[in-house]
């Protein structure tokens, strides 16, 4: 790789990753700082439509059609897709692949057997590599540099920058390393580490930063577990997330659809990206394992995020006023009363999917604790990707949710964001594998809690807010 | 977009942490046309109870009509890089967001439609709530807000701070490289080709 071979990163020290990828994508740096980086991959999903109507305006073409690529899936529907009966929503479906035809992108429509989520696709095809700089205008875009991508988030007016430039200008972020340590206990997962230095250091804690996650129990995670790692990193106010590519990256992109051809060769440049052992970050942060248990969201902010085992705080022991304010509006919004047992908390529903949490390997865990059991709630399962719906359902997963009473949809963002059709209705209460906590999210007065598949097949067992682990005993 | 460096205006309080883009403009607004002004969609939910506003609510009292400065707790704009939040903000008058600490793609997609996230520290962000409503001069010159008996600093990226002054539109300026990114185009091509995927 470009500058793979010079170990240093011109302040004196040892490359980190992020060095690596930042250096190999760096086309002219301003005297301001301000580098003008180059964009391997650019994702554009129903949600780009001002980017493209921006370069419209301008009379701009799409630099590099073939490194764009599009995706349907905020605004699908999950069920009865062939014909959207709302207007708006068939609008939107309809202009991204107008926008895709006419520019010349690659686009996983509703009718490509592909289709998904465009954090769970790209990986998915191996559209997103290790070394790339992708780019979407979308939050969670974090989630790529869980194969040792350079994975960023951006708005509107920078969608329109990289489809005129395939560039986009950037200031360097400070480095940050969050180094797991120990061995995660049965039941806990990635979804539990990432909320656990979420809790720990708040959702603007790591503002300004690459995070590269590091540590044993990250190395033991799979590639599916990265991603759900790296996808929360935006939660954490973090520029980036990313893991180092190492041989269970390479193992599971073997044989994707856009691979390189020469895969060893590549794999040889790619293992060199890691950080250097001498490597100094800005930041470092260490979480042992041992303190990870499951854990579940109580409030509306993913910092506010407790073991499942916790009381729901109390504005009235709270020193701080400011703090004490914020946590009796959070409460009020939920419906909660301080100081109750967070187990004795009763769910209206469930929902398993987004981006975060609806790998194969999510399904797989959910199924685990469902399988011969009944739902005491409703709820609904949307698979990662068409793919993923395709795999689940050859391993009889969705007879599994299905026969625990949970319905069984296509692949799409649903019910992670409500603009598509599927919402959680006001005042409902509903325990989510999503990533967002946020007033609303899943629709007006709807009130979310952010917590792992298992534990969200948990809480459907049970009907509330449950400990996944007893539920587990002789079944891992 | 046009550039400027001193404002004047009246600021208003929105005393709340996390103040998320998803707040700023619910998701099920977002497929409306630019044309149409987001102003009417900023804090949607917020300041309704169903479909009636809610009085008691900051940016509903008669103070509030036609301020231009919004002054937040720590962390405002966090969440999805909807550029929305920023047209909601802009459409509805505001040209400077005061807080101590907001998210990364909010503050980038702010200043890329005129709209200032000026960083100021959380105890003098606490006086500034305590005073609004109240008239500031904000001169991004200086770096310095002006108003209600003190003047006080603030923080921005230098970078920020010359394209708001400026009014740069970024594709111009990038269009200036055309050579170095034609150059790095066919080098990247030759290090990484599965870049470019097969058609
Ligand atoms: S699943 Fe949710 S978080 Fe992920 S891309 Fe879709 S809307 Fe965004």
């Amino acid at each position: 790789m470009g500058s793979g071979d010079c170990a240093h990163d011109g302040r004196g020290g040892v490359k980190t990753l992020f060095d690596r990828l930042w250096d190999d994508h760096v086309i002219v740096t301003r005297d301001d700082g301000a580098a003008l980086l180059w964009v391997d991959r650019h994702y554009v999903h129903e949600g780009s439509h001002h980017g493209f109507r921006a370069i419209s305006a301008r009379g701009s073409a799409v630099a590099q059609p073939a490194l764009t690529v599009g995706v349907a899936d905020h605004y699908v529907p999950t069920r009865e897709r062939q014909a959207i009966a709302d207007p708006d929503i068939a609008r939107m479906v309809a202009t991204l692949g107008d926008n895709a035809a006419a520019h010349g992108i690659r686009l996983f429509g509703l009718d490509n057997p592909a289709q998904g989520i465009v954090h769970v696709v790209g990986p998915e095809q191996g559209l997103t590599l290790p070394g790339m700089l992708v780019v979407c205008g979308d939050s969670h875009t974090s989630t790529h540099g869980a194969l040792g991508a350079y994975g960023f988030g951006i708005g509107a007016t920078e969608v329109a920058h990289v489809l005129a430039t395939q560039t986009i200008w950037q200031k360097k972020p400070a480095r940050m390393r969050i180094t797991f340590t120990g061995k995660a206990g049965p039941g806990v997962g990635a979804k539990d580490m990432a909320l656990a230095w979420i809790a720990r250091l708040g959702t603007d804690g790591a503002r300004g930063h690459a995070v590269e996650y590091a540590g044993d129990a990250v190395r033991a995670l799979g590639v599916a577990g990265r991603l759900t790692l790296c996808n929360l990193s935006i939660e954490g106010g973090a520029r980036c997330g990313m893991v180092a590519p190492d041989q269970v990256t390479f193992d599971w992109l073997r044989g994707r659809p856009f691979a390189p051809a020469d895969f060893d060769a590549a794999c040889e440049g790619w293992a060199q990206l890691a950080t250097g052992s001498d490597a100094v970050f800005d930041r470092e942060v260490t979480i042992d394992m041992a303190e990870v248990a499951p854990i579940v969201t109580w409030g509306t902010s993913p910092e506010d995020a407790l073991p499942i085992s916790a009381t729901l705080p109390d504005p009235a022991r709270e020193a701080d006023p400011a703090r004490a304010a914020r946590i009796a509006q959070a409460l009020d919004y939920m419906g909660l009363m301080p100081g109750r047992p967070l187990e004795s908390v009763m769910v209206d529903q469930v929902f398993i999917g987004s981006c975060t949490n609806a790998r194969i390997e999510d399904l797989r865990a959910a199924a685990a604790v469902l399988a011969g059991r009944q739902a005491r709630v409703p709820g609904m399962v949307s698979p990662g990707s068409s793919l993923v719906k395709a795999q689940a359902e050859a391993e009889g997963l969705d007879r599994i949710f299905i026969d625990a009473g949970l319905d069984w949809v296509g692949s799409g963002c649903s019910m992670c964001v409500g603009m598509n059709g599927d919402l959680v209705a006001p005042g409902k209460r509903c325990a989510s594998s999503t990533n967002r906590n946020f007033r609303g999210r899943q629709g007006p007065g709807a009130r979310t809690h952010l917590m792992s598949p298992a534990m969200v097949a948990a809480a459907a067992v049970m009907g509330h807010l449950a400990d996944v682990r007893p539920l587990l005993e002789g079944r891992l | 977009m046009t550039g400027w460096t001193t404002h004047q205006g009246r600021a208003v309080a929105l005393p709340l942490e996390n103040v998320d883009t998803d707040q700023l403009i619910p998701a099920r607004f977002m497929s409306a046309p630019r044309s149409a002004g987001y102003g009417g969609f900023l804090l949607h939910d917020l300041r309704r109870d169903g479909e009636a506003l809610r009085p008691e609510f900051p940016l509903n009292q008669p103070q509030a009509q036609g301020a231009s400065v919004l002054v937040a707790r720590r962390n405002f704009g966090g969440g999805s890089s909807r550029e929305a939040a920023v047209y909601a903000l802009v459409d509805a008058g505001f040209r400077v967001v005061i807080a101590p600490s907001f998210g990364d793609i909010f503050s980038g997609n702010a200043v890329n439609n005129g709209l200032l996230p000026a960083r100021v520290p959380e105890a003098e962000v606490e006086r500034l709530l305590a005073a609004c409503p109240t008239e500031l001069v904000v001169d991004l010159e200086g770096l310095t807000i002006a108003g209600a008996g003190e003047e006080i600093g603030f923080s921005l990226d230098p970078v920020w701070r010359q394209k708001l002054i400026n009014g740069w539109d970024d594709i111009d300026l990038t269009a200036s490289h055309k050579a170095a990114i034609a150059a790095y185009a066919e080098d990247r091509r030759a290090r990484a080709p599965w870049v470019w995927p097969k058609v």
